[in-house]
Formats: structure tokens, C-alpha cells, sequence
């Protein structure tokens, strides 16, 4: 597995150099936008790929209610972690396109206020599992992993009527993209997953690891001869 | 014994418990009223525009004020070691949870009855719309946060730096529910939207999270 990882770490940066190439020099120019909206290509599938992370965090936390096993545990809290950085990228690299495109960093529309709300909700899980002591964390968190999963439709929905009601200028609406762009943000998602996949895999061995030296920690604590007192 | 009657039990304990220290109600209400002062200075509280933004305040007041009384649930039961003795004991987890999270809604919608007059007071409200809504609202409003903050109390509890880790997962969990608590609020206040659908969400955010609370809070309980 040692040997395996800085082979993995050089496909996928090679992967994200392609995908690169293919976004900034190959995809063809945006008619209105200029080459501004090539952002497109980290903004979407950041997006896609931290949705796919926290759905993963969600069945991982079911799993863990029902069967308790460890390894489910330390699925959720790899896809929480990763989901938050990809997540983080799509929210910073928004207002960036934002910015040259609407004029205005941000608008409270309904698409953004629910990603950050999605967002606040993974870091709050994050700091929970951060503040928790050790051997009740894995229960509380995949609770507050569900609490999570049922809240994101009664956010989306709330924050969409909330901004239906309030008129505002229509901002994206629905437009039908070139295909060779859509190619080319197909070949972006898939390198973003194997970077993630990566990402979760590396994070899963280090947790897996620590696990491992805590339990032995305790053993040989547990082993120690008592001292005279 | 039954579901009820540990509900009943446990729930009495809490009220009389509170009624002879008052500590929430009275940490509550100081905290309420300070905010609706310091509020008051930020913008002119006697102008037309005050009833716009009244609803979000009132419920920000409430909301912040409901921190206080959640945070001292179950803190409440650490000292002697009640909660263990609630663990082993035979009575269902579910009561128990049922019977603070009324206990919570009690102390909340007593606060909530005793602050509204002040707040009618100092920001000079009037509804304009249907004025008896505001009671459906503020009922399943107090619950849609009472009935998280318990389950969330119950989490916190169990972490280091407690008293701040409440409002961290209770806060973003609740954002639905207070966009509808204040939207609800401000429709009512302002005449001008119907405060219908607000209320039909909270109605649905309660139903879904109390479900979810008691399938769950067991296994919090027990958590080793």
C-alpha cells in the first residue's frame, strides 16, 4: 500500500493536469462570457463531487446506527471531511466567477444559500466530532449525520420559496451547453473524483493508523507492570 | 411503568424544580430583555420599516434566549449521577426525552408570553394581517426549536466545552425553521404575504424532526 500511493498520487495529478489542459486550452470560448467561465470547470465539479462525499457520509452513518461496525464510522467522518474541502472550493471559487460575470460577489439565490447552508452543517459535524470525547463520537455524530440528511431538503425547499416570493433578477436560468463543453466539465468530474477518492483513501489509512496506535497505546498501558506507588 | 406515566413523572420533577429556583426562566428573561435593548439601538425602532424586521428580531430574541434554558437540561441531571441512573433504569428513553423536551417548550413559551407584551411596547407593533396565526406559529415554532435543542443538548452534554457546542449544531440545523418562523412572523406583521405555506413547513419540520429524535435518542442515550 506504501508503495502503491505516490504511484496513485502521480496518475491522479497527471489526471488533474489533462483535465486541465482539456478546461483552459481545449474547450472552446463562451460567447458572452469570454474565457471568464472556464472557472466552470472547478466551480461544478467541486459541487458534484462534495454532494456525492456527503450522500456517502450518510449511508456510512445509517450503517453505523444499525451494524456499529468501525470501519462505516471511519467512512463518514473521510466523506464529511473530504465533502467539506470540495465544498469549500465551490464556494470560494463562486464569488470569483461571480464577481466579472453578475458584478456582485455574492447573491442570496437559492442554489447559493443552500450550499452554505449544506456547508455550515457539515463543519458543525466536523466540530462535533472535533469536541467529542472518544469512545461516544461515532454514535452522536452519525445521529447528527441523519439530522443532517433529513434537514437538506427542508433547507432547499424553505430558502426556494423564500426566494421565489422575493423577486429578484434571473440570474444563470436554464440554458443548454455546448457539448464539447460538456465533455470537457465530464472529464473535470472525473478527475476531481479520483482526487477525491485519493484524498479519502489517504485520509481513511492516517485514521485507520491512529485507531490502531490509540488501541495499542491503551493495551500497553493496560500491560504496563504497576510501579510502587 | 408506562410511557406516560415516566413523562408525567419526570416532567412534574422539572417544573417543580424550576419553579422553586426559577434559574432558567429568570437567565432567559434577563437575557430577552437586553437583547430587545440592544437591538433597539441599531436601527429606529419607532419607524414604519421596524415591522419588517421585527419578525427575525422577536425570533432571534427567543432563539438565543432558548439557548440558556436548553443548555441546562441534562446538565441538570449530571450532578449525582441521574443520568446513569436513568441508563440502567428500566423507564423508556423515549419518555424521558419527550418529558424534557415539554419541560423545554413549558419554560420557552412562558418566556415567549412575557416578552411579547415588551416587545409590542418598545418597537410599537401592530399585525396587520391575521393576528391569531401568530399563535399557531409561535407554538410550532417554540417546539421546532425545542425539540432539536433537547435532542442537541443531549449531544453536547457529552463534549468537551459543552455550553458552546449547543448553539454550534443547533443553530445551522435550525435555519428551515426560523426562515419560516420569521417569515411566517413577518407576513402576519406586515399584512401584505399569507403566513400559510410558513406555517405548513413548521408543521412539517416538527413532524419530521420529532420522528427523528425519537428514533434516535436512544441510542444517544446509551452511547458508550
Amino acid at each position: 500500500m506504501k508503495r502503491a500511493f505516490p504511484i496513485l498520487v502521480f496518475l491522479v495529478v497527471a489526471f488533474l493536469g489533462y483535465a486541465m489542459y482539456q478546461a483552459l486550452v481545449v474547450a472552446p470560448t463562451d460567447q458572452l462570457q469570454g474565457n471568464v467561465y472556464r472557472i466552470i470547470y472547478y466551480h461544478v465539479p467541486s459541487a458534484w463531487t462534495a454532494f456525492l462525499l456527503f450522500g456517502i457520509n450518510f449511508v456510512a452513518s445509517v450503517v453505523y446506527l444499525m451494524s456499529r461496525n468501525a470501519k462505516a464510522d471511519t467512512i463518514a467522518l473521510v466523506g464529511a471531511e473530504v465533502g467539506v474541502v470540495f465544498c469549500t472550493v465551490n464556494l470560494v471559487t463562486g464569488p470569483i466567477w461571480a464577481r466579472p460575470v453578475w458584478g456582485i460577489w455574492w447573491t442570496w439565490d437559492v442554489r447559493l444559500t443552500s450550499t452554505l447552508v449544506l456547508w455550515l452543517i457539515y463543519l458543525s459535524y466536523l466540530m462535533l466530532r472535533r469536541f467529542s470525547t472518544s469512545g461516544q463520537t461515532p454514535v452522536l455524530a452519525a445521529a447528527l449525520a441523519i439530522f443532517g440528511a433529513l434537514d437538506v431538503p427542508l433547507v432547499y425547499f424553505s430558502i426556494w420559496i423564500f426566494r421565489t416570493q422575493h423577486p429578484q433578477p434571473v440570474i444563470g436560468g436554464g440554458g443548454s451547453i455546448d457539448p464539447r463543453m460538456l465533455h470537457v466539465l465530464l472529464i473535470n468530474w472525473l478527475a476531481f473524483l479520483c482526487l477525491a477518492a485519493l484524498l479519502c483513501w489517504s485520509r481513511y489509512r492516517l485514521e485507520y493508523m491512529r485507531r490502531e496506535l490509540e488501541e495499542t497505546q491503551a493495551l500497553e498501558a493496560l500491560l504496563e507492570p504497576r510501579g510502587s506507588l | 411503568m408506562s410511557l406516560f406515566a415516566v413523562t408525567r413523572a419526570t416532567l412534574a420533577k422539572d417544573l417543580r424544580l424550576e419553579w422553586r429556583s426559577k434559574d432558567a426562566i429568570n437567565s432567559m428573561l434577563f437575557f430577552a430583555l437586553l437583547m430587545v435593548v440592544v437591538f433597539s439601538f441599531s436601527f429606529d425602532p419607532n419607524a414604519e420599516e421596524s415591522r419588517r424586521i421585527a419578525g427575525g428580531l422577536v425570533w432571534v430574541a427567543f432563539l438565543f434566549a432558548a439557548v440558556v434554558a436548553l443548555n441546562q437540561t441534562w446538565a441538570r441531571e449530571l450532578r449525582n449521577q441521574v443520568l446513569d441512573a436513568y441508563r440502567v433504569s428500566p423507564a423508556p428513553a423515549n419518555s424521558l426525552f419527550m418529558a424534557k423536551a415539554l419541560g423545554n417548550f413549558v419554560f420557552v413559551v412562558v418566556l415567549e408570553a412575557l416578552m411579547t407584551p415588551l416587545f409590542i411596547m418598545f418597537y410599537q407593533l401592530r399585525a396587520l394581517g391575521p393576528a391569531w396565526q401568530l399563535i399557531p406559529v409561535a407554538a410550532l415554532g417554540t417546539w421546532a426549536l425545542v425539540v432539536n435543542g433537547t435532542f442537541f443538548a443531549a449531544i453536547s452534554i457529552r463534549t468537551r466545552s459543552r455550553e458552546i457546542m449547543l448553539p454550534l449544531l443547533l443553530f445551522p440545523f435550525s435555519i428551515p425553521a426560523l426562515l419560516a418562523m420569521v417569515n411566517a412572523t413577518t407576513a402576519i406583521l406586515t399584512g401584505e404575504l399569507s403566513a400559510r405555506f410558513w406555517i405548513v413547513l413548521l408543521a412539517t419540520y416538527d413532524v419530521v424532526f420529532t420522528i427523528a429524535c425519537l428514533l434516535l435518542f436512544e441510542s444517544v442515550l446509551q452511547a458508550e
